[in-house]
């Protein structure tokens, strides 16, 4: 607890800074809204947030879970196929460099305003991370217990169930922590394109209407919706590896 | 009628590079422990990783009972030099992995595990993740999981290799108290001299790479040997006779 003292400090001096530079220099309210006036901003139109949030959490959750499938098929496949690691591997990486929030008007164009484009969108920003991570966790397992299991003379079946794959859970949550953070991203960005719900439109028309304080609303409900959605992994995370984290508490 | 040694090696050689076994012959009695002795990096280990079958010979031949033996995985408890447990499985589900590999029913491995754990005073610690245990225990539950492989011949690389002179001396004990039981032939490798004497019937010597057996003593004090026997004359003439062999 101690050591988060200073941050809140540090955090509730900038509001207060904020607040009164707000009223001190009579700043615009379509400008820069104070904190006070952008949370009561959010209770007025607390409805009206919760109406855009719901396909926001359900196009992000369902872009994810897609993702997390099309990850762990694409990774075992890899892993079990040096043919198929070869010919995927370089494409994997190559596609790191493209953001593919580019693609976002493209996939509108193809597949209309729908639920389709943004949760093809969103599984693609998410693949990657997971893919990655999930990989290099079953390519990190220590050549010595492989070859233990070996002279156990296990097959590869229970060499990648009893080994590879609980080796590789921590790795591959590590890309899920980062995937959940995009899955809101691309669910917000994909809105831009064309929606009628979802947070990413709400940030629009309250922009375009100059309802700064609305904007300033919409963008912290976005911000807690990431952490949330990081926050959820990792209590997943620490349930279904207890180990790894007891760990970690050993040795420091 | 006698019967012939459990286990016999003969003539056997692997190069990598370089040579690094040549022509090695030894053979294990059933119910004898014998150690192999021999300077850092001779190659000890690498001839336990042949004779478990995790690596091919290029020459040479391995019998088990009096049959050769070409696929050799799945035929010895081998324990590594490194414990090697698996920190995702508690102790309990560690020791259960060999009868997992090998197929056996759940709920049968389960019960055989626990009278495993109970046997031999680890019973309190089923539950705890490998991450939690001290050096020495990881070491006994590593040794109970090579037990529970349930092969009556075991392999053990150094085994106790990186611990304190007390921890280790225990685990001497547990080690004989286990191979008692259970009716073990056992092989096993180490740098300690004194460790080598106390615990095996006969001790190979090896040369330096290409490991060759330069020498094989058999050790004379009677059983079961106690910590008294350390310092008993007999003792400290083959721990000399040893060194001058190293
Ligand atoms: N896969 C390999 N390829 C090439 N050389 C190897 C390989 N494995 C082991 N060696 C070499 O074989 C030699 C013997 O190694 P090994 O680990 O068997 O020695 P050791 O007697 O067990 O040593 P220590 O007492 O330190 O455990 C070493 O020189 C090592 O470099
Ligand atoms: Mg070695």
């Amino acid at each position: 607890m101690k050591q988060h003292i200073f941050p809140i400090l540090f955090g509730f001096l900038v509001l207060l800074t904020w607040q009164f530079s707000v009223s001190f220099f009579h700043i615009e309210q379509w400008i820069l809204p104070s904190p006070i006036q952008i949370i009561d901003s959010f209770w007025q139109s607390r409805s009206l947030i919760f109406f855009h949030l719901v396909p926001t959490i359900f196009e992000a959750s369902i872009g994810l879970i897609g993702a997390i499938f099309i990850s762990i098929f694409i990774a075992i496949l890899m892993e079990r196929s040096q043919v198929m690691k070869k010919i995927i591997y370089p494409f994997l990486i190559i596609s790191q460099t493209i953001p593919f929030i580019i693609l976002a008007p493209l996939l509108t164009l193809w597949f209309g305003f729908g639920l389709l484009p943004k949760i093809i969108i969103i599984a693609l920003v998410c693949f990657f991370p997971i893919t990655i991570n999930l990989f290099d966790g079953f390519q990190g397992v220590d050549p010595s217990i492989l070859r233990l299991l070996n002279s156990m003379g296990a097959n590869q079946k229970q060499i990648f169930r009893l080994v590879k794959w609980p080796a590789s859970l921590p790795a591959f949550f590590s890309g899920l922590r980062i995937a959940a953070a995009y899955s809101i991203l691309g669910a917000v960005v994909s809105e831009w394109m064309g929606a009628d719900r979802g947070l990413g439109i709400l940030l629009i028309r309250s922009t375009k209407s100059y309802l700064t304080d609305r904007v300033f609303a919409v963008i912290g409900i976005i911000t807690i919706l990431s952490i949330v959605s990081v926050l959820i992994v990792e209590i997943i995370a620490r349930l279904s590896i207890p180990w790894h984290f007891n760990k970690l508490r050993v040795k420091s | 009628m006698k019967k012939g040694p459990k286990l016999i090696i003969k003539n056997l050689s692997l190069s990598f590079e370089e040579s690094i076994i040549r022509k090695i012959s030894l053979d294990v009695n059933e119910g004898e422990i014998v150690s192999i002795i021999g300077p850092s990096g001779c190659g000890k280990s690498t001839l336990f990783n042949v004779i478990s079958g995790i690596l091919k010979q290029d020459d040479g031949v391995i019998k088990i009972d009096g049959l050769e033996e070409k696929q050799r995985q799945g035929k010895f408890g081998y324990m590594f030099q490194e414990p090697l447990l698996f920190p995702w499985l508690k102790v309990l589900d560690n020791i259960m992995l060999g009868f997992e590999i090998k197929g056996l029913e759940k709920n049968q491995v389960k019960i055989e595990a626990l009278d495993l754990l109970k046997k031999f005073n680890l019973f309190e610690y089923s539950n705890f993740y490998p991450n939690n245990l001290s050096g020495g225990m990881k070491q006994k539950v590593a040794l109970l999981r090579t037990i529970a492989f349930n092969s009556n011949i075991l392999l053990l690389d150094e085994p106790f290799g990186s611990l304190d002179a007390i921890t280790r001396s225990s685990l001497h004990l547990y080690l004989l108290e286990i191979w008692k039981k259970l009716k073990l032939s056992i092989i096993f490798t180490t740098h300690d001299i004194r460790e080598a004497i106390f615990l095996s019937d006969r001790v190979y010597v090896l040369s330096k790479k290409p490991a060759n057996v330069a020498d094989c003593i058999k050790i004379n004090l009677p059983r079961p040997r106690k910590i008294a026997d350390l310092t008993s004359p007999k003792f400290v003439e083959m721990e000399k006779k040893l060194m001058s062999l190293l």
